[in-house]
């Protein structure tokens, strides 16, 4: 039993590919439990993200900083009444969320969070990644249709729509991203997310930067699509408050609606971590060739425990700058202790085979932790599309420029 | 399905003592089986093709036939080639394109005569 | 990696994919039926996973579930289900309907056991990890043609569906 454990870790592939079901399941409660705390801190994130950008200070009571409400909500939550209305159609009221849950979840299967860190690597790896994540549209439209209502069954309808014209355009911009893979003679074309990030670094540059404006249209259009297909601000007509209460989830309360909740942040992670993979060069350090050699290594290196440090720093700050009443003394004590976390957590990374293996983690989490920063730069800046804008834009602008960009970088990759 | 055996098909990797029932008695899984799924799933489509009035159960009914055929393509295309799984793919185009026409007619039969069930639509024109 | 109980899985995939198909004909609900349906199409995605066939059944799941099934959802929910749940859900044909359908499964049967030795069990070994590579090569080369009239086909059908639904053209 212990060589079947131990002999994993000679190996240089996946656990799924090397056929060995229990690390790959330990990668999985790995993965699992990060993408729990991830939701978690985007929901902390995002609430005073948006409030210092609107000159509010956003959640301060609970905790220093307002940094315990999400725990406190997801109480809240859990033990709130879980009302089905009479007229809905149970079963389907019950299967919607699970749905969206597994879908947005099945996705970070094939994602790459280092050349070994993945639970598998699949010869279909962007193909399996967009399928998963398109079934989703099918949780929101059944939550929508089986709650028998009006608000949410419109939101469905504009759900099922929106999501289904969006794939076309996002599909094209990956398509356009997977033919740079095979062209500069680099070997031949891949789908599997490992094999996207390896042709990247065989070829030594981002595909954003590949065939200067192509790459970069490319990839602004799966930006704006992957925001349509997340159903976020400005694109969030499924669930506009203003319009439709609550849109697909208006009938859903307690531990269903924070299923949905759940769902809708990871599969935001899920599409993120697609955009690093394809354009942002995934583990990559930032410019691997023009700063490269073993000081710059170094340098990068210490970057993941520096960061940590920086944020234990910020932390100390407010301690320093908290009241000095006694009623902010509790207050005072965890926020020091949470610093001395993230501080004990920075001193680790620096350990030299700690710092290491963290590498490729720590860049492509900084690298989707950017791009949700921009989902809610998004939701703070832009105002909501109307829906036949939002049609227009999907198949009017998007589309014909997937196309474009398509041919024209088919015809780069003969010529160049 | 035996301790031992699990553990060392999870070592090996291998098939062998994972059989839910009993030892590798079972016969291994062949063509046939796939064929025998297929036609069950074919004659589910054209029952429902036939006895349902419904439009929109009949037009999925058509998607099971269709999608029975691309079973019976994609078992045959281990034995005899990938073409069959290009054939597969062509399938399933024409079943987009079948289901976008298909879906079409229904919205305007429904605008124009507010039922979706199929023996009443028995008029050449309207 | 060795494939691991492949017994099972095909057992418990096919008795999920012609459950859900007799789910789809016999419920009375159109919204309940297509989503026996997406569970049918995704079993039979997972059974092409093990024949090899990786692409198919990616293309089954992003264009069968993602998209045509969207589209079905999509159009029972803008055509009234109310009234025609409460009426008759079988034709008056229902019986020679049955008949037929079943003398054809009978014939089915009868080939099947006829013919066990035309469908032998193994034949040309495909390595998955270049499935899509071999699938392009052959859309792509043998199958060209084919590939562009599908294409047209596809234009067709565009047309053909906005004539169709278009309240005034």
């Amino acid at each position: 039993m212990l060589d079947y454990v131990t002999s994993y870790l000679h190996s240089d592939t996946t656990p799924g590919q090397a056929g060995n079901l229990l690390w790959a399941l330990i990668y999985i409660m790995l993965i699992f439990l990060g993408l729990s705390v991830a939701v978690i801190a985007m929901n902390w994130l995002e609430r005073k993200i948006l409030a210092h950008m609107q000159v509010r200070l956003g959640p301060m009571r609970v905790g220093p900083h307002g940094l315990l409400q999400p725990i406190a909500d997801a109480l809240k939550l859990l033990i709130k009444e879980d009302i089905m209305p009479a007229e809905a159609d149970p079963w389907v009221f019950w299967m919607a969320p699970i749905l969206v849950v597994i879908t947005a979840f099945t996705v970070f299967i094939v994602v790459p969070f280092g050349p070994t860190h993945a639970v598998t690597d699949m010869n279909i790896g962007v193909l399996f990644m967009l399928g998963v994540s398109s079934l989703s549209v099918l949780g929101i439209v059944m939550a929508g249709w089986a709650s028998n209502s009006h608000y949410p069954l419109m939101g469905a309808l504009r759900s099922s729509a929106q999501m289904v014209s969006y794939e076309i355009a996002m599909g094209l911009a990956v398509v356009s991203a997977v033919l740079m893979t095979s062209l500069n003679q680099t070997g031949t074309g891949t789908l599997s997310m490992i094999g996207i990030v390896q042709a990247q670094q065989a070829q030594h540059v981002w595909f954003v930067f590949k065939f200067f404006p192509l790459g970069l249209i490319a990839f602004g259009i799966f930006a704006i699509a992957m925001v349509a297909e997340t159903n976020r601000a400005p694109f969030d007509l499924p669930e506009a408050e203003s319009e439709l209460t609550a849109g697909f989830h208006t009938e859903y309360s307690g531990f269903r609606w924070s299923l949905f909740f759940l769902a809708e942040y990871s599969a935001m992670i899920a599409v993120s971590s697609i955009a690093v993979t394809l354009w942002l060069g995934g583990w990559m350090r930032p410019f691997p060739t023009w700063l490269s050699g073993e000081t710059w290594d170094l340098v990068f290196s210490l970057i993941p425990g520096l960061s940590f440090l920086l944020l234990a720093a910020i932390a100390f700050l407010g301690v320093i700058r908290m009241p000095k009443h006694p009623y902010f003394r509790v207050q005072t004590i965890g926020l020091a202790g949470f610093g001395a976390v993230l501080g004990l957590i920075g001193l680790i990374l620096f350990v030299p085979p700690v710092r290491d293996r963290i590498q490729d983690i720590f860049w492509f989490s900084a690298k989707v932790a950017f791009s949700m920063y921009m989902y809610i730069w998004y939701r703070g800046t832009f105002p909501r599309y109307r829906f036949d804008q939002l049609m227009r834009v999907g198949w009017k602008v998007l589309l014909p420029l997937g196309i474009g960009v398509l041919i024209l970088t088919a015809v780069a990759g003969v010529w160049l | 399905m035996e301790w031992h055996g699990f553990r060392r098909a999870l070592r090996d990797g291998t098939n062998e003592g994972l059989q839910p029932w009993g030892r590798s008695s079972i016969a291994p899984i062949t063509t046939l089986h796939y064929l025998v799924v297929a036609a069950a799933l074919f004659v589910l489509g054209v029952i429902g093709v036939l006895t349902r009035r419904n439009v929109v159960i009949v037009l999925m009914s058509i998607e099971l036939i269709l999608n029975a055929v691309n079973l019976n393509l994609v078992a045959f295309s281990r034995i005899w080639g990938l073409h069959g799984q290009i054939f597969a793919i062509f399938v399933i185009t024409d079943a987009a394109a079948e289901a976008a026409v298909g879906l079409g007619i229904l919205i305007a039969f429904f605008r124009n005569k507010e039922t979706v069930n199929v023996d009443e639509i028995n008029l050449l024109k309207w | 990696m060795q494939p691991i109980a492949t017994t099972f899985f095909f057992y418990f995939l096919s008795a999920l994919t012609v459950l859900s198909g007799v789910l789809v004909i016999t419920r009375k609900n159109p919204v309940h039926s297509a989503l026996a349906l997406i569970v049918a199409l995704l079993a039979q995605a997972a059974l092409y996973l093990m024949l090899y066939a990786p692409f198919v059944a990616g293309v089954q799941i992003i264009l069968y579930a993602g998209g045509i099934m969207v589209l079905f959802l999509f159009v029972i929910m803008l055509v009234n289900i109310e009234q025609s749940q409460r009426e008759e859900q079988f034709n008056k044909q229902w019986i020679i309907g049955l008949a037929s359908a079943i003398a054809l499964g009978a014939l089915f049967v009868f080939v099947f056991a006829k013919s066990k030795s035309l469908f032998p069990d193994r034949g040309i070994s495909m390595p998955e990890g270049s499935n899509t590579q071999q699938v392009a090569v052959l859309l792509y080369g043998n199958y060209m043609f084919a590939f562009e009239i599908a294409s047209l086909l596809l234009l067709v059908a565009i047309i053909g569906a906005v004539v169709m639904a278009k309240k005034r053209i």
